[in-house]
């Protein structure tokens, strides 16, 4: 079958992929472009493990053809990090809170939860479950995944006011 | 994902004729997220995707104090949801974008899609119907528009003909003095197919119920309206007994099956708990 030159942003850098059009934007960015951060759980949209950033929008990578991706901005898992040697405050906070067991959901949850917090730092529990019913942990983790996110969201929120102050 | 052909037509005329000339195995894309689950359970085969999403002019939701709501069909359940017009006027479809699937899921599937796929529990129909919606079709010699009440055929089955496209739903402005609501059944509060959803759109003048729309959703070969139901609220106060009764009444006027979400007596029971309750929960909104 012809393949598609696919053209995208992936975490700010330009990429050219030759495609062909069956395939999901989440195995394309595995094999492909060659994150494996973004996880394959389910493959049906039911797990979140594979939920990336389409032009500011959180979508499941395993429910898009990578085609129609063509021309848009990607961010996955990879891209959380502001610098090489640097994490996000989300990354710090799970790690902190040992809010991953397996980690399989994580890279999605991190991603969720990023959208959450750039929208709302300070959400209620509520809100975070909210947030988050499209992502499943089967290990359990929940309540840890919450302290984590309530904390980095405080100081997300408190980084915020500080460069507002300054 | 098992292989398909690929086209994005640039115009409706065009896609419409690669749905009549590509035949049976070729299937309009839109949102997908039902779609690409099909292809990958193995339960459609599909042999060409005819992906609707470069045609322009079908991502708009549009409202006017005359012509009510419309949006087309490459409009989302996320963009629908975020609608602050559809939040004021119409909170039963409001309610029901917020209980579909997961924000990731809502973000692409769109709305005519949850729609077109005909299922019985697709928590989009029941409001929709209960607010008199219509459905606006492309076809080459001429489009029309049909009451989405009589839309359905059956589960997965609607009038749509081969080439002919959905392109917009077109919801009526509520009356002043409308009341409305939906609330869906489920054993958990997210990613969940209706077990029983209940949308009803009431319109009340002088503390008097003027008119009632009740519409069930999974519990029929399609959303069912409950017009014996609806002729127990309208004229009435509203007090609690005639909900009841109402309640009691679209009972009778349900035909569910027994499946594995639930069996046909639970749903049943659970049509007059969610019709009392809706109608409550309307009434509570400041008019």
């Amino acid at each position: 079958m012809t393949k598609t030159l696919l053209e995208l942003t992936v975490n700010g850098e330009d990429r050219s992929l030759a495609i062909e059009p069956y395939r999901s934007l989440l195995d394309v960015l595995r094999e492909e472009a060659g994150l494996t951060g973004t996880k394959k759980g389910c493959d049906v949209g039911d797990c979140g493990a594979c939920t990336v950033i389409v032009d500011g929008q959180p979508v499941n990578a395993c429910l898009m053809l990578a085609v129609e991706a063509q021309g848009a901005s990607v961010q996955t898992v990879e891209g959380l990090q502001p610098g090489p040697d640097e994490l996000h405050p989300l990354q710090d906070a799970f790690m902190e809170h040992g809010a991953s067991q397996c980690g399989f959901c994580t890279p999605g949850i991190l991603i969720m939860a990023k959208h959450l917090l750039d929208q709302n730092p300070l959400p209620t529990d509520e809100e975070i479950r909210f947030g988050l019913s499209g992502n499943i942990c089967r290990c359990t983790g929940y309540t840890k995944i919450f302290d984590a996110i309530r904390t980095a969201g405080r100081r997300m929120a408190a980084a915020k006011s500080q460069s507002v102050e300054a | 994902m098992r292989r398909f052909e690929y086209h994005e037509p640039a115009t409706l005329e065009e896609a419409s004729r690669l749905m009549g000339t590509l035949g049976q195995g070729a299937f309009l894309l839109a949102g997908g997220t039902d779609l690409f689950v099909e292809i990958r359970e193995r339960l459609r085969s599909v042999a060409h995707l005819v992906n609707i999403k470069r045609v322009p002019g079908l991502d708009r939701v549009e409202w006017s104090d005359r012509d009510g709501l419309r949006f087309g069909a490459l409009v989302t359940a996320g963009q629908l949801e975020a609608s602050a017009d559809v939040a004021a006027r119409y909170p039963n479809l409001h309610a029901a974008m917020r209980a579909l699937a997961s924000i990731q899921v809502r973000n692409r599937a769109t709305v005519i899609g949850n729609i077109c796929r005909a299922s019985p529990s697709a928590d989009s129909i029941p409001p929709l119907v209960a607010d008199g919606a219509s459905i606006e079709t492309f076809r080459p010699e001429g489009g029309r528009s049909i009451p989405l009440a009589e839309f359905f055929t059956g589960p997965g089955r609607s009038v749509l003909e081969p080439g002919e496209i959905a392109v917009a739903i077109t919801v009526p402005p509520p009356a002043p003095g409308s009341r409305r609501a939906y609330l869906k059944h489920g054993r958990r509060k997210a990613m969940e197919l209706a077990t029983v959803g209940v949308a009803v759109s009431l319109d009340t003048a002088d503390g008097i119920c003027t008119g009632a729309r009740i519409a069930l959703g999974a519990v029929g070969p399609v959303v069912l309206r409950a017009p014996q139901a609806e002729a127990i609220l309208t004229g009435s106060r509203l007090d609690a007994a005639t909900i009841e009764a109402a309640a009691r009444q679209a009972m009778q006027e349900c035909t569910p099956i027994s499946n594995v979400r639930s069996s046909a007596d639970y749903r049943r029971e659970m049509v007059g708990v969610l019709t009392r309750r809706a109608v409550t929960q309307a009434m509570e909104q400041a008019a």
